[in-house]
């Protein structure tokens, strides 16, 4: 069974985006960058299933500007077998990136495909999704366990309302939620290999696919703050505040 | 041109709407146009009459039967697609059920979909976070066909009933696809208390708690006091001190009550992005430099394992 995993290279999250000042984007430049947590959890999974023999290969496949090859090579030395670059400057949107991964599919022809559930830059959550619905597959959002069987993969997803167990037809794809695993930490022997592991280049050219946005971004702000608060000193004086001052209780 | 909008409903486990329909309705307002409400379920009898009398609405549409009670993306996908294009807008809540199956009927239909909105300036033009709420995107979205999960909790539900129920129309249910099924469900209630979503305090406890049985030991009592639902850091889930569903964050759950108290949470960015709209907001944490105290209109310092036992004492009063 091959596994796809889609990484994304994103702000690192622990660092606070700001706007940029004329509020035409997001200041980015000379910031820390990482793997989404998500496709490192997804990365995870897929590495697993392969060391306990339920999987033969996991390729991991990123698209973007030549930076995001940065990503792959964290790829590579966590234990992807391969790494594919779809080669674009265009700004991708979730939805051209899933018609992107849905041209690699047909190529490459995985069993499996595991997403990260949400990218924490856009937060869109969409482009499992829209995968799965381009392939006709089955979906599992925001996986918390799965479990490999004969034909079939069954997950625990989490939801609103506590958790719930789908039994997918396999081919399929599953995105991941916090929980599913914990990532190992990439060792250094393992990321000097991965400088010299080949990446294999694609563009949306070669697999037919328009990338066109088309959403448009008008302008980005930082929302309204929250005037600061106070520091109380006791238990009481909390809650003379809260009944005369809040109102809230 | 006049708009189409189409509001895709949920309902609770006991079968009826959820509030957050309101919620659609006051964002629905915004965009002008006919409004109507699309309910499914595996038995629908009762949300279908409460729906009919919704103010404001055109329509109820009627999805009722076996393949739906599930909720599976695959299935209302199969449902709502043979309508989409009769509407300039369709709208669903952002909650894991919406996120699921919208952006799979996007693909189907070829449109790109805005998530999350927390604002409409105009039929095309919608605010939404992103970076976990540390900025707004104004984004315009030229599809013909608008598909958009909304935040519930930036829209206050409208109020009212409507004079005359609307009618109802009742579509075929989809037949059943093989690719998935539901073969359990872990539902996950907090006894006697008021769900996070609509809870009008929130008593949210993180890692600074220590323990499992001080989290439920500490808080509970205060939450009963305060006819608050349990809230947690991702840390304190993580830990096994409160269960997946109450998490509340860029990833969890995102929550606007009244007053919302943070107790032995640090802050983190991505749990704030899903509490910081809250009206009130009060932290306790003995680390007077926590980020938490950067957003709570009053803050206390000092150990929880004192104050908490305290503050539910003095409420008893
Ligand atoms: C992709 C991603 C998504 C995430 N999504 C979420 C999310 O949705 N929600 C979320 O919450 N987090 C999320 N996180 C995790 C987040 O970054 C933080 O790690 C987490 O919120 C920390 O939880 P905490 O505040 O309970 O723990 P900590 O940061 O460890 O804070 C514990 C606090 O307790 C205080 N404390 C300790 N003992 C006491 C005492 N006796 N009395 C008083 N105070 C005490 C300490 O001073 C400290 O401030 C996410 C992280 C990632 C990478
Ligand atoms: N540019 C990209 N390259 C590869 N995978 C991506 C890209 N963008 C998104 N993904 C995948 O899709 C998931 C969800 O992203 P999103 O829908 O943008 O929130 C991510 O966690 C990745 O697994």
């Amino acid at each position: 069974m091959k596994i796809l995993v889609p990484v994304k290279r994103v702000l690192d999250y622990t660092i606070k985006a700001r706007a940029k000042a004329d509020g035409s984007g997001v200041e980015l430049a000379g910031l820390k960058m990482s793997l989404n947590p998500f496709d490192e959890i997804a990365l995870e999974a897929a590495i697993r299933l392969k060391e306990v023999g339920q999987a033969t290969e996991v390729v991991a496949l990123s698209c973007g500007d030549a930076m995001v090859q940065e990503g792959l090579r964290t790829a590579l030395a966590l234990g992807a077998d391969r790494a594919l670059w779809v080669s674009s400057t265009e700004e991708l949107q979730p939805l051209s990136v899933a018609k992107l991964l849905h041209a690699v599919v047909l190529r490459e022809i995985p069993t499996l495909v595991i997403c990260g559930k949400q990218a924490i830059d856009d937060d869109a959550n969409q482009t499992g999704q829209m995968l799965a619905a381009l392939l006709n597959w089955g979906q599992a959002t925001n996986a918390a366990e799965i479990q490999v069987g004969e034909g079939r993969v069954d997950v625990v997803r989490e939801t609103d309302g506590g958790t719930e167990t789908l039994r997918l037809i396999l081919p399929a794809v599953i995105t991941t939620d916090l929980r599913l695993n914990e990532p190992r930490y990439a060792t250094l022997p393992n990321i000097m290999k991965a400088r010299k592991k080949p990446i294999e280049t694609l563009t949306p050219e070669e697999l037919g696919v328009t990338v066109e946005p088309r959403l448009k971004t008008l302008r980005v702000q930082e929302p309204p703050q929250r005037p600061a608060g106070v520091k109380v000193d006791s238990i009481a004086t909390l809650l003379a505040r809260l009944k005369n001052e809040a109102k809230v209780i | 041109m006049e708009n189409r909008i189409l509001l895709v409903a949920e309902l609770g486990p006991d079968g009826h709407l959820k509030s957050s329909l309101r919620s659609l309705l006051t964002a629905a307002k915004f965009l002008k146009g006919d409004i109507d409400v699309l309910v499914w379920g595996g038995d629908t009898t009762s949300a279908v009459v409460e729906a009919q009398h919704l103010p404001g609405i055109r329509q109820v549409l009627n999805g009722s039967g076996p393949t739906l009670a599930d909720g599976l993306a695959e299935m209302l996908c199969a449902l709502v697609r043979p309508l989409a294009r009769q509407y300039t807008h369709i709208l669903t809540a952002a909650t894991t059920i919406g996120k699921n199956w919208m952006p799979r009927l996007a693909a189907l239909e070829d449109v790109a979909m805005v998530s999350d909105i927390v604002g409409v300036e105009s039929s095309d033009t919608f605010i939404r976070p992103i970076y976990a709420g540390s900025i707004w995107a104004t984004v315009c979205c030229p599809e013909p066909l608008k598909l958009m999960t909304v935040r519930t909790t930036a829209f206050p539900g409208t109020e009212g009933e409507g004079r005359d129920p609307v009618p109802v129309e009742n579509l075929p249910c989809p037949a059943a696809l093989l690719q998935s099924t539901r073969i359990a469900v872990q539902a996950h209630v907090q006894e006697g208390r008021p769900s996070l979503e609509n809870a009008r305090v929130v008593v949210s406890g993180g890692r600074g708690l220590g323990s499992a049985e001080h989290y439920e030991a500490l808080l509970g009592p205060l939450a009963d006091e305060l006819n608050a639902a349990l809230g947690a850091s991702r840390a304190a889930v993580d830990l096994g001190y409160a269960s997946n569903d109450v998490q509340v964050g860029q990833t969890g759950k995102v929550v606007a009550p009244d007053l919302y108290i943070a107790i032995g949470i640090s802050g983190a960015i991505q749990h704030l992005a899903g509490m910081q709209t809250s009206r009130v907001i009060v932290a306790i944490n003995k680390d007077p430099d926590a980020p938490i105290f950067a957003v709570a209109d009053y803050g206390l310092v000092g150990d929880l394992n004192v104050l908490v036992p305290e503050l539910t004492a003095a409420l008893r009063k």
